[in-house]
């Protein structure tokens, strides 16, 4: 048990959080694994808590510099449940090392279409199409 | 209500089941390349998304007693106080600098599953 250096992790994994946009999870979890001796399994669920408030706090804090769209942060929250049962169903029915590796295709596939746009010339015009 | 919207939503509950992550290494790609949303509207939306994830696979974990309330809420503060931080800085990068930011994550988030 190492409760400063878990500390240390959380705090670094909520400020990746509120400037990428993701609930810290990908630190949380080694971090728990690691430093409190938890199970994989223990500390995915245990890291859920911790993602919990991040979004909380950390949606809360864009809503107020302008940068939330609630209906659409609903929709999507609520069809991750569908998604949640396609997960358990693939998750018993298909090998772990195929899932890995669409993981990481997908993770390769949207490092590709965002680096593309970082490095893009920008446009001058601020008028952009909206959905 | 568009399918896309619908389509994002069911691939990060996908990957949540999966991997124990909350979904926004999903969202925040998808709505920036397939709705045209700026970073800083995508990351906004990605993390009130991920309360209702998180929310609902916490509630799922928690049935089964797999989650260490006592640790989770010892990560909390800190982590709330990362996440204050981190998007009050977020409002003085460049909006790209997010993306750039992003692309490394999820490059080495895939090396790490892969390898």
């Amino acid at each position: 048990m190492d409760v400063a250096a878990l500390l240390a992790v959380a705090f670094v994994a909520g400020m990746l959080g509120g400037v990428v946009g993701v609930g810290g999870g990908v630190l949380f979890v080694p971090a728990l694994v690691v430093l409190m001796e938890l199970s994989q399994l223990e500390a995915q669920a245990t890291s859920l808590v911790g993602v919990v408030a991040v979004g909380i706090v950390g949606a809360w804090r864009q809503q107020s510099y302008g940068n939330l769209r609630p209906r659409d942060a609903l929709a999507i929250g609520l069809f991750s449940l569908v998604g949640v049962v396609v997960g358990v169903v693939a998750a018993n029915e298909l090998p772990e090392r195929a899932l890995e590796v669409m993981f990481a295709a997908l993770s390769l596939y949207f490092a590709f279409g965002l680096a593309r746009r970082a490095l893009a010339p920008t446009r001058t015009d601020p008028a952009s199409p909206s959905a | 209500m568009s399918a896309r919207l619908a389509a994002i939503g069911t691939l990060a509950g996908v990957f949540s089941a999966l991997f124990g992550v909350g979904g926004g290494t999903v969202i925040v790609p998808l709505l920036i390349l397939w709705l045209a949303y700026e970073e800083r509207e995508a990351t906004g939306t990605s993390l009130a998304a991920i309360v209702l994830i998180a929310l609902f696979g916490a509630i799922g974990h928690g049935a089964f007693g797999n989650v260490d309330l006592a640790k989770g809420l010892l990560i909390a503060p800190p982590a709330v106080a990362g996440v204050v931080a981190g998007t009050a800085l977020q409002q003085r990068m460049p909006q790209r600098a997010v993306s750039a930011v992003f692309a490394v994550l999820l490059v080495a988030s895939a090396a790490v599953i892969a390898l």
